[in-house]
Parts: C-alpha cells; sequence; structure tokens
C-alpha cells in the first residue's frame, strides 16, 4: 500500500518530539477520525529555526508530519503558511494511497494553527 | 527470526502435503467431472471422495455439500437462495451486527429487492442475546444468519440453543463457519443447522474453493445457472484441484493442533496484557476460537503498530478506522460498543498450526517496545 519512502520515514521520523520552549503550538484532528497531530514551533526573526511534531495516527500520519516539519524548517512564517498538501505529499516522493491524502491535509491545518498561535503572540 | 506470520483469519499457509494431493489434478488428471469417459470418471470420483471427506467432517450426507468458489459465495448463496426460493413465505431475515461484510453487505442488497432485516445486538464480549433472537422472529421470517466464529474478535457463538429456536419455530438457520471450521465442534445434524458456509484457504488449503452445507429438504435458488452441476445449485465445471486440495486439507485436521494454538493464545494474551493501557477484546477461553487474539492499546494506533510490527517480520492486522478503505473503524469492534479510542487501537493476532512457542515468545518481546515507542510519538 506505501512506498519504501514513506514507510521508512514513518520508521525514522526525523522531527518526532517535542520542544518543550516552543514559541507556538498548533494542533489539528480528532479521535473520531483517528489522527491527531501536535506541531510545535520555535521561531528567530520570523524564521522557523526548529519544528518538532508528535502524531497519533496511522503510518501515513506520521510519516506526512514528518515531511512537513522537514519543510516548514527554515522557511519564514509567511512562506510556511503557504505550504499545501500536495507539497507535504511531493516531499513524500508523491505515490500517497488516496485515502491517505487527508493525513498530509491535516499537517497543514496543524502547522497553520501553531503559526496561528506565534502571530497571536506577536500583537 | 523468519517472518512470523500472525494473520491466518486473512489466509493460511497451504500445506505441503495438500499441495502433493493437488498436483495430478493439474497435469494429467485434467478431466472433466461431468464427461463420460475415463478422464471424466477419474475427476467425478476424486469430486466425489471429496466431497464425502467434508461431509464426514460435519456429520453431513453426501449429497449436502455443494462446492462454490469462496466462503463469499457461499454466504451470498445461502441468503440470496434462500431470499428469493422462499418469498412466498415471507420477506424477513434475521443477522447481527458483527457479521462478514459477505453477509452484511448482501442483507443490504436484499433490502434493495423487498427483503426486510433485522440486525441483532452483541454484548461487550460479542455474544447475541437468544431472548432477542425470539423476539425478533415474525411470521415472515424466513432466515436466521449467525456467525459462527467471528473473524475478528473469535468469539464463538452458541449454534447449537439458535439452531434449536428455529427448529422450534421452523425458520431456516444459516451460519458463516468459514472461521470456526476445524477449529470447534461442528455437527449440521445435532446442532439443528440448515446452511452453513466453509472455506479452505483457512485451513491451510487452496484459495479459490468454498463449500455450502445444505441440509436435505432445503428450498434454495441459484446464482449459477447453466450445466447443473452441483445438484442443479451452483453450475460450472467444477474446481477439481482445489476441491481435492481443500478435501486434503480437512483430512489433516487434528484436535492436536487445537489444543496446541489455545495453549499459544492463551500465551499471547498473557504476555501482551502485561503492557500497561491494553485490553482483550472478544471473549475468553473456551468460547474464543482458539487461533484468535484481539488486544486495543490506548495512545496508539493500530495501523501504524502494524507498520512496525511488519519491520519485524510479523505479520499482523488491525480494526483501525486508518486501515480501512471507507476510514470507518471495523463494525465489530464498534458492535461491541468500544469507545474510539480502542477502536482505533486494535491489534489483531491469529494463529495457525505452524506458530510456534518461539514465534508466540518473539512477539511478546518486541511488542512492549513497539507501542512504547508509538506511544512516544503520540501527543495523548
Amino acid at each position: 500500500m506505501y512506498s519504501e519512502k514513506i514507510i521508512e520515514r514513518f520508521r525514522n521520523p526525523q522531527f518526532a518530539g517535542e520542544i518543550k520552549d516552543a514559541d507556538a503550538v498548533g494542533e489539528e484532528g480528532n479521535m473520531k477520525c483517528g489522527d491527531i497531530m501536535k506541531i510545535f514551533l520555535k521561531v528567530e526573526n520570523n524564521v522557523i529555526v526548529d519544528i518538532k511534531f508528535k502524531t497519533y495516527g496511522c503510518m501515513a500520519a506520521i510519516a506526512s508530519s514528518d515531511a512537513m516539519c522537514e519543510l516548514a524548517k527554515g522557511m519564514s512564517v509567511e512562506g510556511a503558511e503557504k505550504i499545501t498538501y500536495e507539497d507535504i505529499i511531493e516531499k513524500m516522493g508523491g505515490d500517497v494511497p488516496e485515502v491517505k491524502i487527508h493525513c498530509s491535509v491535516l499537517g497543514t491545518r496543524a502547522l497553520r494553527n501553531a503559526l496561528k498561535d506565534y502571530k497571536k503572540q506577536q500583537h | 527470526m523468519e517472518t512470523v506470520y500472525l494473520d491466518n483469519s486473512s489466509t493460511t499457509k497451504i500445506d505441503d502435503l495438500v499441495i502433493e494431493t493437488m498436483k495430478p489434478f493439474l497435469s494429467e488428471k485434467y478431466g472433466n467431472a461431468s464427461s463420460i469417459h475415463a478422464l471424466g470418471i477419474e475427476a467425478k470420483k476424486a469430486l466425489e471422495d471429496s466431497r464425502k471427506i467434508i461431509a464426514d467432517s460435519i456429520n453431513a450426507d453426501l449429497g449436502e455439500i455443494i462446492f462454490t468458489s469462496s466462503g463469499t459465495e457461499s454466504n451470498n448463496l445461502a441468503l440470496k437462495g434462500i431470499a428469493f426460493a422462499n418469498r412466498e413465505k415471507g420477506n424477513h431475515l434475521i443477522t447481527t451486527k458483527i457479521e462478514h461484510k459477505s453477509v452484511l453487505e448482501t442483507c443490504k442488497w436484499l433490502e434493495t429487492q423487498g427483503f426486510e432485516i433485522t440486525y441483532l445486538n452483541v454484548d461487550s464480549e460479542g455474544f447475541i442475546n437468544l431472548e432477542e433472537l425470539e423476539k425478533s422472529i415474525t411470521p415472515q421470517t424466513i432466515l436466521v444468519s449467525v456467525i459462527h466464529g467471528n473473524n475478528e474478535i473469535g468469539t464463538i457463538q452458541d449454534i447449537e440453543a439458535i439452531g434449536q429456536i428455529c427448529k422450534e419455530k421452523d425458520i431456516y438457520f444459516h451460519t458463516d463457519a468459514c472461521q470456526s471450521f476445524t477449529k470447534t465442534l461442528i455437527d449440521a445434524e445435532k446442532q439443528n443447522i440448515s446452511l452453513m458456509s466453509l472455506n479452505s484457504h483457512k485451513i491451510h488449503g487452496p484459495k479459490g474453493v468454498g463449500a455450502l452445507y445444505v441440509k436435505k429438504g432445503v428450498k434454495i435458488d441459484s446464482l449459477l445457472h447453466g450445466g447443473g452441476q452441483e445438484s442443479g445449485i451452483r453450475s460450472g465445471t467444477e474446481d477439481i484441484h482445489g476441491i481435492v486440495g481443500f478435501a486434503e486439507a480437512v483430512k489433516l485436521v487434528d484436535k492436536k493442533y487445537v489444543d496446541l494454538m489455545i495453549d499459544l493464545r492463551d500465551k499471547l494474551i498473557e504476555g501482551i496484557l502485561k503492557i500497561p493501557d491494553s485490553r482483550l477484546n472478544g471473549a475468553a477461553g473456551r468460547e474464543r476460537l482458539c487461533n484468535n487474539v484481539n488486544v486495543s492499546f490506548r495512545k496508539v494506533e493500530g495501523e501504524a503498530i502494524c507498520g512496525l510490527l511488519d519491520e519485524e517480520r510479523v505479520c499482523a492486522s488491525t480494526g483501525s478506522a486508518c486501515a480501512e478503505k471507507t476510514l470507518d473503524p471495523s463494525h465489530v469492534l464498534s458492535a461491541l460498543g468500544l469507545i474510539h479510542e480502542d477502536l482505533n487501537g486494535s491489534l489483531r493476532l491469529t494463529l495457525s498450526k505452524f506458530t510456534t512457542e518461539e514465534e508466540i515468545d518473539y512477539v511478546v518481546r518486541i511488542l512492549p517496545g513497539i507501542i512504547n515507542k508509538l506511544r512516544e510519538l503520540s501527543p495523548l
């Protein structure tokens, strides 16, 4: 069902974990749909210098959380806001089963929630 | 460690002896059982010898076994065949919420054809309530269909009691015995069964072969019309090599394997339940299939567990929503009343006669680390 690339990312995610003194946190998902993602951000001079995730969910949910973190790291806050689920799928090698596309959508929402949290604190 | 195959409720490894028995029927013994020449007679004999083996194994008569292509076909034939042949008597069927999809989807289709279906509830261990069954029976009821051993949670229904109720009310009783066949006692006569679905590839036989037991005198329509094979109930040239393999698999059944699986099953359950926040789904002890383990873990998702087990060469399955094409969690686990966290954190491990103690020890050893890794990843 999954490509080697996705399986490898699921098994060895590079961005899994928590940032204790995070500048912002965002969450998305619920138990009914079976996926819950939490994103932690560290931002300096409007640039995402560190990002971590914690995800409850299937292989695709964990892999897409990791791919999204890799994309977002080093981006400006505004740049990261523009990350789409298509970008995440491309980062994972493109070969995502149709029923698993929503996992990547969930990822972008969790990230945007974290960015919203960051912006709110700046005001 | 070689591959540890613990997904035997999906399918089983075909026994080498079964393959050997099938081989001549894939080469020199290629006759059509309907032909009148020597090759045909040879095929016909193999067909009827196989039928006898399967009939004897469930205490049925030779003429009561109809070969089909699968458990799914057997279930379709039983339900549709009875519904349409007995329409004049009534349009009501009773089944349960924990049937295999091939029963539930057939029932859904029958609803579009003017039939009414009652779906019985189950309790937290997966048992139907016999009083609810009795109360559901109306003068319009023509068939009760209840799965014997459940494919997901392993709960074994009291089919003898259900058969008795149906006998008293003069209603046909069908049971889907694809998972329980050869794993617990089945006696078509004693248990008052009118129709029973059986299947070959769950018992170390080849895929593509099933059977439907149809008690003598039961009024049933065909799904496949043609040359009138299988007493006119199921036309189509018989799959002799498959049927011979199916019968050989039945011949190789031995009670000692059941006892072995019970011991390993209980060892596996005991080992797994030491992991914090875990629970067993389905019934315990004698009312559970000898090869079924179904557990749930909080704060982790079942497909992810299977993914990490797969990395350790362990084949398993889950009832989690994420693992389903429909993204709905298992209808069987839902019927038990499980909360979403337990539905999504479910893991099914199913044993066979080939499962070893070493394999069970291996799974008990690696599973805590896998659950722990995923719990560390979880924001819950």
